[in-house]
C-alpha cells in the first residue's frame, strides 16, 4: 500500500474511533458539559490532562526546537513539566475542593468582584483563542502534507470534527475523546523514536540510546558525537547552547508558572470526584507526559545527527544534490528544506557559519524522521494521526473554557442570573460552536502575530492567573483590590515588554537582541518579571485597603482543608 | 468543617506548608540548580554517556518531578489521615 493509501485508513480509522466515543459520550446538563459531571477516574483524568496538554507544537514543532538549540532547547522540556508540580502542589486540589467550573469562577468568588472575574474572563478567553489558532493551523498543514488537499480543506475537516464532539458532548465528550487521542499520539511518537534507536545505538529505549555509544564503529557516544561535530560546522556544543543563564533561567520559569496558570489545563482538575483525586491525577498526567517528554530530545539528537550526516556525507564534504534522497526533494516542494548552491560545487552543505547552503524549518525533525530513516509507510501515516490527535485533542480543551468563560462566567454570572440550566446548556453548545468557527477561521487566515503570541500566552498565565490564584489560597488577606491590580500591572508589564521588542500591531520599537533586555530577560522570559510585579503590587495595594469579607476568609479556610469536598456544586 | 476545632485546623495547614516547602525545594534544586545553575560543573561527571547537567535539563528533572508529585500525594494523604481531616 502507498503512504497515502496508509494515510487515509489510519486518520480515518481514529477519526471514527472519535466520533464513536462523542455520540456515546453526549450529554445533558451543564455540569456533564462543563465538568463531565464531576466523576472521571484519576487516571482517565492524567491522560486526557497529556493529551489535552500536548498541542501540535509539542508533536510537531518540540523535538525540532531542542534539535535545533541543544542544550538552551532544555527550557521547553523544564518548563512544561516543572508547571505540573506547581500545579498539583499549589493549584489543583485546592480548586478541586473549591469546586466549580471556571477559573474566572474562583477568580470571581474569591475577590467578591464582578470587575475581577471579567479581567479573568478576558485573559482566558485571549489566551485560549491565539492557542487555538495555532493547533487549527496544524491541522490544516498536516493534512495539507500527508494528504494532498489544501490547507483550507484540512482547516474545515478539523472545524466539523470538533464542532461535532465539542458541541454534542462538551466536557464528557472531550474527556474521553483525549483519552483515545493520548494513545494515539503516544504510540505515533514512539515508533518511529524505537526505530531510530535501534538503528543509530542497538539499544530498544530511546532514552537509553540517547546517551549511548553509536553502531557506526567510530566507537564514540552519540552526544560527544553531536558535541564534536557541532563545533566543527560552526555551531554551539550540542550539550552547552549558547543562551545566557540568566535566561534560560527565566524562560523555564515563566514556561512553568504559565503552564500552572493555562485554564484549560486547570479546568480538567475539576472533573475528579475528590480533592485527593485532584493531586493523584496531576501526578498521571505528568507521567503520561513524561514519556513523550524524555523521549523528544533523544528524537531531537537522533535526527541533529541523521540531518548532517545525510546532508554533509558522512565524510563532511557535502553531498552531490543529484545524489540527494528523496525526503529531500519531497520537502522541499513544501518549503521546510531549501538548498542554495552558494559555492557552486554541485553539493550541499550544511554548517552554522558562511559555509551554509540548506535552510532547514524545524517541524520537519518529527515529520520527516521516518523518510530521513527509511521507515515503512504505515509509520508515517501514524505521524499524521498523532500530529492530528495532538492539535485536535488541544483545540477541544481551549474551545472548552472559551465556550465556558462565556455562557458560564459572562451569561450566567453577570449578564442573566436567572437562566435555567437547560438553556445555559443551549447557550454552552451556541457559545462552543461559534468559537469553533471563529477558530476555524483564524487558522485558515493565520493573522501575522499567531506564532509570536502563543508562545507569550505563558508570559501572559505567569503574570496574571498564577500569582491571583496562589494568593487567593495561600493568603487569606488578599483582597478584590490587591488581586486586580496585581492582574493589571503583572499583564501591562509585561504585554508593554513583548510588544516593545516584538511589535505585534505595529513596528518594534528596539531591536530584540541581548543588549537592549532588562536585566539580560529576553521578552520569552519576562513573563516571571512580571509576576513578581504582581505579587508586589497585590501585597502592598491589599495592605493598603480593607481586609475581605468574612465569608470570604470562611472560604479560604473551606478550601484549605480536602474534607467535605462535594461533587462540583451546581448554582 | 465546622466540627474541627480551630487549633487543630491551624496545625494541619502549618503540616502542610511544610510538606509543601520541602517538595517546592526539591523542584527548585533540581529543575533549577542541576538543570541550569549548576549545569556547568556537574557537566564534567559522566553519567551514563551523558554529561551530568545536560541529563538533568533533558531527562533527569522530568523523572524528578513526576516521582515529586506522587510523593507529595502520598505524603499529603498520610497527613489528611492524621488530622482528620480526610475525605469520607
Amino acid at each position: 500500500m502507498s503512504i497515502q493509501a496508509w494515510t487515509y485508513l489510519i486518520v480515518g480509522l481514529s477519526f471514527a474511533l472519535y466520533i464513536g466515543i462523542a455520540w456515546w459520550a453526549r450529554v445533558g446538563s451543564t455540569k456533564e458539559f462543563y465538568v463531565a459531571g464531576g466523576g472521571v477516574h484519576p487516571v482517565t483524568n492524567g491522560m486526557a490532562t497529556a493529551a489535552d496538554w500536548m498541542s501540535a507544537a509539542s508533536f510537531i514543532s518540540m523535538a525540532g526546537l531542542i534539535s535545533f538549540m541543544g542544550y538552551d532547547g532544555s527550557v521547553y522540556l523544564l518548563g512544561w513539566t516543572g508547571g505540573y508540580v506547581l500545579l498539583a502542589l499549589l493549584l489543583a486540589p485546592y480548586l478541586r475542593k473549591f469546586g466549580k467550573f471556571t477559573v474566572p469562577d474562583f477568580v470571581g468568588d474569591r475577590y467578591y468582584s464582578d470587575l475581577a472575574r471579567l479581567v479573568a474572563v478576558i485573559c482566558a478567553i485571549f489566551v485560549s483563542f491565539t492557542y487555538v489558532a495555532g493547533q487549527m493551523r496544524g491541522v490544516g498543514i498536516v493534512f495539507a502534507r500527508f494528504l494532498e488537499v489544501d490547507v483550507t480543506t484540512g482547516v474545515i475537516i478539523g472545524m466539523a470534527l470538533v464542532f461535532f464532539y465539542a458541541v454534542v458532548g462538551g466536557m464528557k465528550g472531550i474527556t474521553y475523546t483525549q483519552v483515545a487521542q493520548y494513545c494515539v499520539l503516544l504510540f505515533a511518537y514512539m515508533v518511529p523514536a524505537f526505530f531510530l534507536s535501534i538503528m543509530m545505538t542497538g539499544h530498544v529505549i530511546p532514552q537509553f540510546g540517547f546517551g549511548a555509544e553509536l553502531t557506526d564503529g567510530s566507537g564514540q557516544h552519540l552526544l560527544q558525537k553531536l558535541d564534536g561535530l557541532s563545533t566543527e560546522l560552526g555551531f554551539a556544543a550540542y550539550t552547552s547552547g549558547t543562551k545566557d543563564m540568566i535566561d534560560v533561567f527565566c524562560i523555564a520559569l515563566a514556561l512553568m508558572v504559565g503552564t500552572a496558570g493555562l485554564p484549560h489545563v486547570i479546568v480538567r482538575f475539576f472533573t475528579v470526584p475528590k480533592v485527593r483525586d485532584a493531586r493523584r491525577s496531576a501526578g498521571w498526567a505528568l507521567l503520561f507526559i513524561m514519556l513523550v517528554y524524555t523521549t523528544a530530545p533523544a528524537i531531537a539528537g537522533f535526527a541533529r545527527l541523521n540531518m548532517i550526516d545525510t546532508i554533509n556525507g558522512k565524510d563532511q564534504q557535502g553531498t552531490l544534490y543529484t545524489e540527494a534522497p528523496s525526503w529531500i526533494t519531497n520537502w522541499e516542494k513544501t518549503g521546510l528544506i531549501s538548498w542554495e548552491d552558494k559555492n557552486g560545487d554541485g553539493r550541499m552543505f550544511y554548517a552554522g557559519d558562511e559555509r551554509n547552503e540548506m535552510k532547514i524549518d524545524k517541524d520537519i525533525i518529527v515529520m520527516a524522521n521516518p523518510e530521513i530513516a527509511n521507515l515503512p509507510p504505515w509509520v508515517i501515516a501514524l505521524v499524521a494521526a498523532g500530529a492530528l490527535a495532538a492539535a485536535l485533542s488541544t483545540a477541544a480543551g481551549l474551545l472548552l473554557v472559551i465556550s465556558a468563560a462565556i455562557s458560564h462566567d459572562l451569561l450566567k454570572k453577570m449578564v442573566m442570573p436567572h437562566i435555567t440550566d437547560k438553556q445555559e446548556l443551549v447557550a454552552a453548545r451556541i457559545a462552543a460552536a461559534v468559537a469553533v468557527v471563529v477558530a476555524g477561521i483564524l487558522g485558515i487566515y493565520p493573522p501575522g502575530f499567531v506564532a509570536e503570541v502563543v508562545a507569550f500566552a505563558f508570559g501572559l498565565a505567569a503574570a496574571s492567573f498564577f500569582p491571583c490564584i496562589v494568593l487567593g489560597i495561600f493568603y487569606k488577606r488578599m483582597n478584590n483590590w490587591g488581586a486586580i491590580s496585581g492582574m493589571v500591572v503583572g499583564l501591562t508589564f509585561t504585554i508593554a515588554y513583548i510588544l516593545y521588542f516584538k511589535g505585534v500591531f505595529m513596528a518594534p520599537m528596539a531591536e530584540n537582541v541581548k543588549a537592549n533586555w532588562f536585566l539580560g530577560i529576553s521578552p520569552e522570559g519576562i513573563g516571571v518579571v512580571g509576576m513578581l510585579l504582581n505579587f508586589a503590587v497585590a501585597m502592598v495595594v491589599s495592605h493598603l485597603t480593607a481586609p475581605p469579607p468574612q465569608h470570604v476568609q470562611d472560604l479560604v479556610e473551606h478550601i484549605r482543608v480536602p474534607r467535605g469536598a462535594g461533587a462540583a456544586v451546581d448554582h | 468543617m465546622s466540627q474541627r476545632d480551630d487549633s487543630s485546623g491551624q496545625a494541619y495547614w502549618r503540616a502542610n506548608l511544610r510538606v509543601l516547602f520541602i517538595c517546592l525545594a526539591i523542584w527548585a534544586i533540581f529543575g533549577f540548580g542541576a538543570s541550569i545553575l549548576f549545569a556547568g560543573p556537574l557537566n564534567h561527571i559522566q553519567f551514563f554517556g551523558f554529561k551530568l547537567g545536560f541529563w538533568f535539563a533533558q531527562q533527569g528533572s522530568i523523572f524528578v518531578f513526576t516521582l515529586l508529585i506522587f510523593y507529595y500525594t502520598w505524603r499529603m494523604n498520610r497527613l489528611d489521615r492524621e488530622h482528620d481531616v480526610h475525605e469520607d
